[in-house]
């Protein structure tokens, strides 16, 4: 079967779930089946498919599993966001055709996506401007003391989602030139191999920059993100552990000082440590996202079933629909659900890293492997948040969690994955 | 670098493995734990759709009624409102319960002995809670909620012979269908503490003759400014009232002669009778703990009750109701129970019998007996005392026509110089024991509480 085919095919477990889903939601309130929501998720699918046939002609040796795999999270998504609330449901199908027109845009536009490494700095540079967009008075917002989104009159938006991208070009681009230089000329001092010093400063500043979003920003998370995705790219780039080894305690060190001085911080890493202890204020969020995975136990409530809202009140669980989707998901589907949605993940990250192996030049790897490593160290960061692995910050579960700038973002992602995989499979 | 990609992939399943650990020890491994949490609304939530028992009067007057709401859930609503808020408590789906609600929570949704669990009982077609069938007397309560009007204070009325709980009355108190807008939902006759003033002074004269060291006509020595524990100790206005009885101290409340009494007996002996008389644990009463507060010397920074053998509790003081003593109301009120039972102690009871929904009695706690105190002679002794207080003493603004009352006034300085004072009267009838605290006031107790006391014994059909 050739790989396009294989594709078409694997789409049909996101239609059976998108059906199934939807019936269980309706069963559960009781109602007459709605063909109105029927027609959304069928409007949905018939997306998926058209998007499929844009990868079938341009882009006919891609990667024929991711595009399924996202494709099962998206749907899945939306029958999530319609069971806790039906209006974002269609503000996310909406936004979904927005995505796939980015993705479809980015295919075009990028079909030689190596421009991307002479525009590096250019990119660089909008990428930071898009990181501080929150901080500029009249525009920014302020979110539980994170500067996380932009609002330009009804359209709000958080640039960290399309930061991470050009983050990463900027990286792998820089580190397709530095690499050799990195690994030449070290010393060895206790056991570790040491860079000279100036091929140290790029880490440095990295590290700076993290550091700087950490205080600046107050994301604590997006921080973790970039940070974890470069030392990522610098191991694969050098080979050497002891950038990581080094950069790991960098990070460390810069997070404890900051987390023992701003109070900011500091609040974050109380909450994780006993959110009970603030469960009146701010520890409620994460206590609640717990008690919603205990009550759903190792199967769940069922779909549609668990108990979102507080009766004639708002919801149980605050942010339901972003920050705390993990949580619901596993409300309602127990352990096993969120044993699929991380499976699902685990799946995508495979093949990304594949695609990175299979690419022939440095850039290619680079850039699939940190392109990988953001979007699966933003899984880490989230579900690691709501089940209290690392304290808990904003950010989104790609592609399941509400919100437009995180699908339109991780739609072009999955766009240049694609593109790099074609290329790399393409029998010369 | 395909090896290093490797390796990165491997550590990221390795990251992902955690975050499927984590999970199951939250939904799988913890989940009991976090289910049983207080804080968890979720089982709260489930049990809204259960029509929860009525809590009822003596009188059968409803104080906590289910309403029907939509799907299929049903509310709470209480239309007493304020006046029976701190003994029924609360039951509100975002901030929990308090109470009688709390306490009998499991009769209430119907939950019985035999462990049915939640979910069993959701398959039922509805589930329908216990009834609780109260000994709280809806006249006495209004008086005394009435009494207490403008004043910060309490009131506690007990039946003598069964410790029934006829009055549980505090201000300020709050509305139980908003109990999340409420400044405070704090009982004051159950956690309030409060020095005892003279009031103490009873269970000083039941120590000293049911020790067998003192008679009602024994002899002592009234005189005013007698040094105890190092530093003199005035009678109430300086007065020297010379050679008297014991009686007649206690009728005119002469602190010299009960503080003297107290060093006499030693910090063991009161230690004895505080102890029985229930001092140093929360009351036996079928209410929550947490709403609940021991009597007793106490430590205030470190929140904990002194033995009287600590060298900071001067055992003069204690005996007379002074020093590092704090008392509820409701210990106050058990102790004049007690007296009136012939010594016997009764635990307090707020819940006469349980009613399931066709109409059986399901549990009808007889009285219980917590301990007897003194002798029944001791009993008499001390009650005639108190009576004689009553009759010509301090107390004599609670006596009551064709009835016998037995009391005594404590009035406990807060702030001398603006004389503002903790104003109590503790007493008994035959049937009932009445313990009246108003808070930081201007005034004696036997001016300002014991009118009080005299009312809502009279309310009581005393």
């Amino acid at each position: 079967m050739s790989a396009r085919n294989r594709e078409l095919l694997a789409l049909i477990p996101a239609s059976l779930l998108v059906t199934a889903g939807f019936a269980a939601i309706f069963i559960q309130r009781n109602e007459l089946l709605s063909d109105v929501s029927l027609t959304y998720g069928g409007i949905f699918l018939a997306l998926c498919f058209a998007g499929h046939l844009v990868i079938r002609f341009t882009l006919p040796h891609a990667d024929p599993y991711l595009f399924p795999l996202v494709a099962v999270l998206a749907c899945f998504g939306l029958v999530v966001v319609y069971r806790i609330d039906e209006d974002l449901a269609r503000d996310q199908a909406q936004w979904f055709v927005i995505g796939l027109i980015a993705f479809v845009a980015t295919i075009f536009l990028l079909r030689d996506f190596r421009v991307l490494e002479r525009y590096r700095y250019t990119i660089a540079l909008a990428g930071l401007a898009l990181l501080l967009l929150p901080r500029v008075p009249g525009i920014g917002q302020q979110v539980n003391g994170a500067y996380l989104g932009v609002g330009v009159g009804p359209i709000s938006f958080q640039p960290a989602e399309l930061g991470k991208i050009a983050i990463v070009i900027f990286l792998a681009a820089y580190l397709r030139d530095t690499r050799q230089v990195l690994v030449q000329g070290s010393r060895r001092f206790l056991g570790i191999t040491i860079p000279p010093f100036k091929h140290l400063g790029p880490l440095l500043v990295v590290w700076g920059a993290a550091m700087f979003m950490l205080v600046f920003i107050r994301d604590l998370g997006s921080s973790l993100m970039y940070f974890g995705a470069f030392l990522a790219l610098i191991y694969v780039a050098t080979n050497r552990l002891s950038f990581v080894v080094i950069g790991l305690g960098m990070f460390a060190a810069g997070a404890y000082f900051f987390a023992s001085t701003i109070s900011h911080v500091q609040d974050r890493v109380d909450i994780w440590l006993d959110p009970f202890k603030t469960y009146d204020s701010t520890g409620y969020q994460i206590a609640n996202g717990m008690f919603a995975m205990a009550d759903g136990g190792l199967f769940g409530q069922g779909l549609g079933a668990a108990v979102l809202r507080v009766p004639d009140g708002g919801p149980l669980i605050p942010a339901p629909e972003t920050d705390m989707i993990y949580a619901v998901i596993v409300n309602d589907l127990g352990l096993v659900g969120g044993l699929g949605v991380i499976a699902t993940y685990m799946l995508i990250a495979e093949r990304g890293f594949k695609i990175a192996t299979l690419a022939t030049d440095s850039f290619s790897k680079l850039l699939a492997t940190g392109l990988t490593a953001v979007m699966a160290l933003q899984v880490f960061v989230i579900v690691g948040g709501v089940t209290r692995v690392i304290p808990l910050t904003g950010v989104t579960l790609p592609f399941v969690s509400y919100g437009g700038s995180s699908i339109v973002a991780n739609f072009i992602l999955l766009a240049l994955l694609l593109l790099i995989s074609n290329r790399a499979r393409t029998p010369s | 670098m395909n090896v290093p990609i490797f390796r990165l992939y491997v550590v990221f399943l390795v990251l992902f493995a955690v975050l499927i650990g984590f999970t199951s020890r939250w939904s799988v491994f913890g989940a009991q734990r976090l289910r049983e949490n207080p804080d968890n609304a979720r089982v709260r939530i489930e049990e809204q759709r259960i029509k929860r028992g009525v809590i009822r009067a003596a009188n059968r007057e409803v104080l906590a009624g289910s309403t029907r709401l939509s799907g299929g859930r049903y509310g709470r609503r209480y239309p007493t409102g304020s006046l029976f808020a701190l003994p029924v408590g609360f039951d509100n789906v975002r901030i929990g319960r308090a109470g009688l609600e709390r306490y009998y929570n499991d009769a209430l949704v119907g939950r019985k002995q035999e462990l049915s669990s939640l979910i069993d009982s959701l398959t039922k077609d509805t589930q329908v809670g216990d009834d609780l069938q109260t000994t709280l007397v809806p006249r006495a309560q209004e008086l005394a909620y009435d009494l207490l009007q403008g004043h910060q204070g309490a009131v506690v009325a007990l039946g003598v012979k069964d410790g029934s709980v006829k009055v549980l009355a505090g201000t300020p108190s709050f509305d139980p269908d908003k109990p999340e807008d409420a400044k405070s939902v704090f009982n004051r006759a159950t956690q309030g503490l409060y020095p005892p003033g003279s009031t103490m002074k009873t269970v000083t004269a039941t120590a000293a003759i049911d020790s067998g060291r003192y008679q009602p006509d024994s002899r002592v020595d009234g005189k005013n400014g007698k040094v105890i524990s190092g530093t003199p100790l005035n009678n109430f206005g300086q007065r020297d009232y010379g050679d008297i009885t014991l009686t007649e101290a206690l009728t005119n409340s002469v602190n010299t002669v009960w503080a003297e009494v107290g060093v006499k007996l030693g910090r063991n002996r009161m230690q004895e009778y505080m102890d029985r008389f229930g001092f140093g644990e929360d009351p036996p009463m079928d209410y929550p703990d947490d709403q609940m507060t021991a009597s007793g010397p106490r430590d205030v920074k470190a929140n904990k009750i002194l033995p009287m053998s600590s060298d900071r509790v001067d055992v003069g003081r204690t005996a007379i109701g002074q020093g590092l003593l704090l008392v509820t109301p409701l210990q106050m009120a058990t102790v004049a129970q007690t007296i009136g039972n012939g010594g016997v102690r009764m635990q307090p009871r707020l819940v006469e019998k349980i009613v399931d929904p066709d109409g059986r009695t399901t549990d009808e706690p007889l009285p219980e007996e917590a301990e007897r105190v003194m002798s029944e002679d001791t009993a008499a002794k001390v009650g005639t005392m108190m009576k004689s207080v009553v009759r010509e003493g301090s107390g004599t603004a609670a006596a009551l026509s064709g009835v016998e009352v037995a009391g005594k006034t404590g009035t406990a300085e807060i702030n001398i110089a603006q004389g503002i004072n903790d104003l109590w009267f503790i007493g008994f009838t035959k049937d009932v024991a009445v313990a009246v605290i108003i808070e930081r006031e201007q005034g004696q107790g036997g001016t300002v509480a014991a009118p009080i006391a005299k009312q809502v014994l009279q309310a009581l059909g005393q």
